[in-house]
């Protein structure tokens, strides 16, 4: 054991003794055969200020978040309950729960969901996979891009013309959930795109040499190794949808509104109906007399709705993301 | 030597991507059931040729072809079914595409795609082209796990195998040997010289020794243009029947 540790200390390549000299005349200013330079010195400390930059950032963008979940958590304490969930407005907002405006969001985005996704993907899937890149294609891939970013608030107006005017469907649930679908398309379609051109073109080449159709590459490679790229940009849009005031205002979503407590099916696609986002702002803004942490509690359960879909997302991403195979 | 009939004839082929010139009009016939090499430089039309026998010369955006290009007499451009042209010629690029599938699924994707379900019928084609690609001892207990986790030279000898499993007629093999062991290649040229008998092969090469080993003919392509084309005897003679040919194969040349 000794004699090991002897030989350790000494040990000293041959060739490194004879070429240079360096393993037995110690560096100047300390005994390591690897010294640090001046310059070396210099790029650590770069190196050290960077990280610290770059924690900082992350940090600040953190505690704002943390500080304002707590504060709403806080002022909403007193309101928060089963019955807050499953109740009804009464007394002109200032007492009951949210049950209407909690079932009347769910509806709005389900529906939105229900029509959005299939176009938006299946489009994406045209795209990407059969267009050929030509002046046509080109500029429906700048029409999605800059629908992207149209305000939500024209998404509203162009609602209220084609679905509650023109195709006279009135204001109602519907028209408010076409109007959503309308206003999430854009960005389902980028998100799939780009989940889709993730996969290595040199896969679907291997495939189409051996004889497979486009739908058959589509099917059993490129789909499979994107789903979970395109569930997560299909589920960022559920909290978009929830959160938007303005697309529905016009279109379906009513100051107050009564239904059946507890009842899944209250709501008929036709019927018009209360949305949080839209409860949050009037009684906030619009109704004088209500109690501080109502308006909180709203925010909580809005917030909450969202929290959870966004952890749905990130549990599938998880799931799928551990059966990619690349 | 005696030529069996033909196999693949091409004549006065051009294609262009984007206006320019790949190949500018080549014309040579590949007979059944014979090794042709093909060699030359880096840019002189090797990969593109393969890519029109097969049509997937349709999916480079801006690519042109102009000429004829016949497979068993047939024309490619007019054949019914392109996925049955396909099936009837293997293809292996030379950088290894494991599909992100277990290695079963891997070979078995050709077949499955042509519509085979019976179980037992992939089972034997499975063990027949990873047996064939030389990869079979290596992978028998784990045909379960994920093809892309093979190393870079396995991975093409699955690509070898996927290129076997739909049995083709034909097999075209792009610088197959790039990133694999020269232990390897030794034996899936042993492969390719018992497939002789049953598949025509096309094989391009940046290793003219290996043209040499495997060839019955050898066609020399620069720049676009079919420079020569003769029997291994010939071409690897002291007196091809052009200079450039000379120059290239003993390495005098660009």
């Amino acid at each position: 054991m000794r004699h090991q540790k002897e030989t350790d200390t000494s040990y000293n390549p041959g060739w490194l003794a004879k070429d240079t000299g360096c393993s037995q005349k110690p560096a100047p200013q300390n005994n390591s055969l690897f010294g640090e330079t001046p310059f070396d010195r210099k790029k650590r400390r770069t190196e050290t200020l960077a990280k610290s930059v770059f924690l900082l950032m992350t940090l600040l963008i953190i505690f704002p978040l943390i500080a304002i979940i707590c504060h709403l958590f806080y002022e909403a304490l007193p309101v928060l309950s089963i019955d807050f969930l499953l109740k009804n407005p009464t007394r002109g907002m200032s007492a009951g729960g949210i049950w209407s405006a909690l079932l009347g969001t769910i509806y709005l985005v389900m529906i939105s969901l229900l029509v959005s996704t299939p176009i938006g993907v299946l489009a994406a899937v045209y795209l990407n996979e059969y267009a050929r890149e030509n002046w046509f294609t080109r500029i429906i891939n700048l029409a999605v891009v800059n629908l992207a970013g149209v305000p939500s608030i024209v998404h509203a107006l162009f609602g209220v013309g084609a679905f509650v005017l023109f195709a006279g469907m009135g204001r109602c649930i519907l028209s408010a959930s076409l109007t959503l679908a309308i206003m999430t398309l854009p960005v389902i379609i980028a998100a799939t795109k780009e989940a889709l051109g993730a996969v290595p073109m040199a896969f679907r080449e291997a495939c189409w040499n051996v004889g497979a159709t486009r739908w058959q590459t589509i099917r059993r490679i490129v789909l499979p190794n994107s789903i979970s790229g395109i569930l997560t940009g299909i589920i960022l849009q559920v909290s978009r949808a929830a959160g938007e005031t303005a697309p529905i205002m016009f279109t379906g979503a009513v100051f107050y509104k009564a239904i059946k407590e507890g009842d899944l099916f209250a709501y008929g696609l036709f019927d018009q109906c209360m949305a949080l986002s839209m409860h949050l702002f009037t009684i906030s803004t619009q109704v004088p007399g209500v109690p501080k942490a109502i308006p909180y509690g709203t925010a909580v359960v809005l917030l909450g709705t969202v929290l959870l879909v966004n952890m749905l997302a990130i549990v599938l991403r998880v799931y799928l993301r551990s059966r990619k195979k690349w | 030597m005696q030529h069996n009939e033909k196999k693949i004839e091409i004549a006065n082929l051009k294609v262009t991507y984007g206006g320019k010139e790949a190949l500018k009009g080549i014309a040579l016939d590949v007979y059944e059931n014979e090794i042709l090499s093909i060699i030359g430089p880096a840019q002189s039309g090797k990969t593109t040729l393969l890519k029109v026998i097969n049509r997937t010369i349709e999916f480079i955006p801006g690519a042109k072809v102009e000429g004829v290009v016949k497979v068993d007499g047939e024309n490619v451009m007019d054949v019914k079914s392109v996925y049955q042209l396909r099936r009837k010629i293997g293809m292996v690029f030379p950088m290894p595409v494991g599909l992100p599938l277990s290695i079963y699924d891997n070979v078995a994707f050709a077949p499955r795609a042509a519509g085979i379900r019976n179980r037992a019928e992939l089972n034997q084609t499975v063990e027949r082209c990873l047996r064939q690609a030389a990869l079979w001892d290596e992978v028998k207990d784990r045909l379960d796990s994920l093809g892309t986790r093979l190393s870079g030279g396995q991975q093409q000898r699955l690509t070898i195998a996927r290129a076997l499993s739909h049995q083709p007629e034909i097999l075209c093999l792009d610088e197959f040997s790039i990133a694999v062991d020269p232990v390897t290649t030794m034996r899936i040229e042993d492969v390719l010289k018992e497939l002789r008998s049953q598949i025509t092969i096309i094989l391009v090469t940046n290793l003219v020794q290996q043209a040499r080993r495997l060839g019955d003919r050898t066609a020399f392509l620069f720049n676009g243009e079919l420079i020569e084309i003769d029997s291994n005897e010939v071409i690897f003679s002291d007196s091809p029947k052009n200079r450039m040919t000379y120059d290239y194969v003993i390495g005098n040349f660009g």
